[in-house]
């Protein structure tokens, strides 16, 4: 029962890991932008939660109402005003998002020192379900892979279902084609980073009632996100979901074997799959 | 007043300069063919109009108002739309897709999907297919449906015969009368100079740059015009 019990978080911890992925992978999807400031984005959302929460006195998912909206209004600004400029090559985009990664890192240093904060849940935090005897389900865990899954079906159906994610898939296979249909590819990508934004204070929320988190907290949940989505395959959302659970479960196996490897093994695993299948486990079929 | 005027354009690459003071002129309702050979530029200037490429020197008015420099979206939005060469459908979305995505902009006027299907009854049954699993000519459709759906004034058709069959070729020039018919002025660039002075009622021919030969295809003889096009 101890090993379900560990596979069960495992796959529960793997829904915030495809939370971190889903906003990265959008972004890679759509422009073609690799943003090395996700992670260190996902800890501003985090701070944020913790002080909407502070300050006005309302819980956590209360404060989504509030974290959601500004940080993809926070993402639509940063692309038009800032990245927007610096696509059409493959280097600066990369090398601005790693700058941005630093001085993120270094504001948040500034202005809240190198403490760590944690935003607090109250009695939902050790609340769980037992389903079979012996097998305990965590409410926040469930409740953080419930919304992984609500969220990548929901980006699903934008992309495949509405006219925005149509335009989002027509820019994203010939941009210069998109602008001669009328679309502006400005606001496309605008539009793109306020939605892989908005999914980031999904994810910083979870990661500030879960653990503890400190300014240089993202570059790890960066290398989480990357991992989920390398091992899903690049350009899938169901697939970094699996991605992000197979993460989740081989860090959980991992810490049970011993302490100190939950990690390793997650890095483990996801060179095994790059090993054994390259291009992932559910690769995009390109056209 | 024309639809549009292209007045005295340059165009550059770079330093390399593509374009020298071409002018050319489209009234409403005609079907323009602008033809030449290989890298006269005939590409550079559909490029220029549609704003891909903004030229140095010139202008370029819609209506009598100016349209050179506007960012490519915009003038869409102002009824200018390419069929570009090599169709370059958008490979992930479907035929119907394809299509749906250029009529976002909503642009009024007479072209819906429905009015494609009509025109192209064959892409009616497609529409849920992949649109790279049609054969070319049915690609060419999708990619004349697809400007169509912004509602254009003017169509721009950059190489609608490229690698297709003569009869397909024929098929396809056999609906540019139904969509002028509906008030939309074309212009076609082309390799095949039959078809094109076919269909055409002005000619412009461009050698290097520039223009050589300009007309109506009833007033000009083969012979003048295969000196202009090869430059012999």
């Amino acid at each position: 029962m101890d090993w379900l019990n560990t596979i069960v978080q495992g796959v529960l911890l793997g829904g915030l890991y495809a939370l971190f992925a889903a906003g990265l992978s959008l972004i890679f999807g759509v422009m073609r932008l690799v943003n090395i400031a996700h992670g260190d984005i996902i800890v501003v959302t985090a701070y944020m939660a913790f002080f909407t929460t502070r300050l006005l006195g309302i819980d956590p998912f209360t404060a989504l109402l509030i974290v959601v909206p500004l940080s993809a209004l926070v993402g639509y600004l940063l692309q038009r005003l800032l990245l927007n400029r610096t696509l059409g090559e493959d280097l600066p985009p990369l090398l601005v998002t790693f700058g941005l990664s630093v001085i993120i890192q270094n504001v948040l240093l500034l202005l809240f020192k190198a403490d760590s904060h944690k935003l607090q849940m109250g009695s939902l935090e050790v609340a769980s379900w037992m389903p079979v005897p012996g097998l305990y389900i965590g409410a926040l865990p469930l409740i953080q892979f419930c919304t992984a899954v609500v969220v990548v079906g929901g980006l699903q159906v934008l992309f495949y279902r509405t006219p925005l994610g149509r335009a989002f898939r027509a820019t994203s296979d010939d941009p210069e084609i998109a602008q001669l249909m009328g679309l502006d590819n400005r606001h496309l990508f605008g539009m793109a980073m306020a939605l892989a934004l908005a999914v980031a204070a999904i994810a910083g929320t979870f990661i500030a009632i879960r653990t503890n988190f400190d300014p240089f907290a993202g570059p790890n949940l960066l290398i989480f996100g990357f991992e989920a989505i390398i091992i899903g395959g690049l350009g899938s959302l169901w697939g970094t979901l699996a991605g992000g659970v197979l993460l989740g479960v081989a860090q959980s196996v991992g810490g049970e074997l011993n302490v100190a490897w939950p990690i390793l093994a997650g890095h483990v695993a996801f060179l095994m799959v790059l090993l054994v299948r390259r291009q992932g486990l559910f690769p995009k079929v390109m056209a | 007043m024309s639809l549009l005027e292209v007045d005295a354009i340059d165009t550059f690459y770079g330093d390399f300069q593509a374009l020298y003071g071409i002018s050319m002129a489209v009234d409403e309702g005609q079907v323009v063919a602008v033809i030449g050979a290989n890298g006269a530029g005939k590409s550079t200037l559909m490029k220029s109009i549609v704003g891909l490429l903004h030229p140095a020197r010139g202008r370029i008015l819609l209506d009598g108002r100016p349209v050179e420099g506007m960012r490519p979206s915009k003038l869409v939005a102002q009824g200018i739309a390419l069929v570009p060469e090599g169709r370059r459908l958008f490979p992930s979305l479907s035929v119907g897709e394809n299509l749906m995505v250029a009529g976002q902009l909503g642009r009024p006027g007479p072209w819906t999907i429905e009015r494609v299907f009509d025109l192209f009854p064959v892409l009616r049954e497609r529409q849920h297919q992949q649109s790279t699993s049609l054969s070319g000519g049915q690609q060419q459709m999708v990619a004349i449906g697809r400007a169509l759906m912004s509602n254009p004034r003017l169509l721009l058709c950059d190489e609608l015969s490229l690698g297709l069959a003569p009869i397909v070729v024929r098929e396809i020039f056999g609906r540019l009368p139904e969509i002028v018919a509906q008030g939309t002025s074309i212009v076609i660039v082309e390799q095949d100079v039959m078809q094109a002075m076919a269909a055409a009622s002005m000619l412009y021919c461009l050698q290097e740059g520039r223009t050589v030969l300009s007309g109506p295809p009833k007033s000009l003889t083969a012979d003048t015009v295969r000196a202009a096009y090869f430059g012999v």
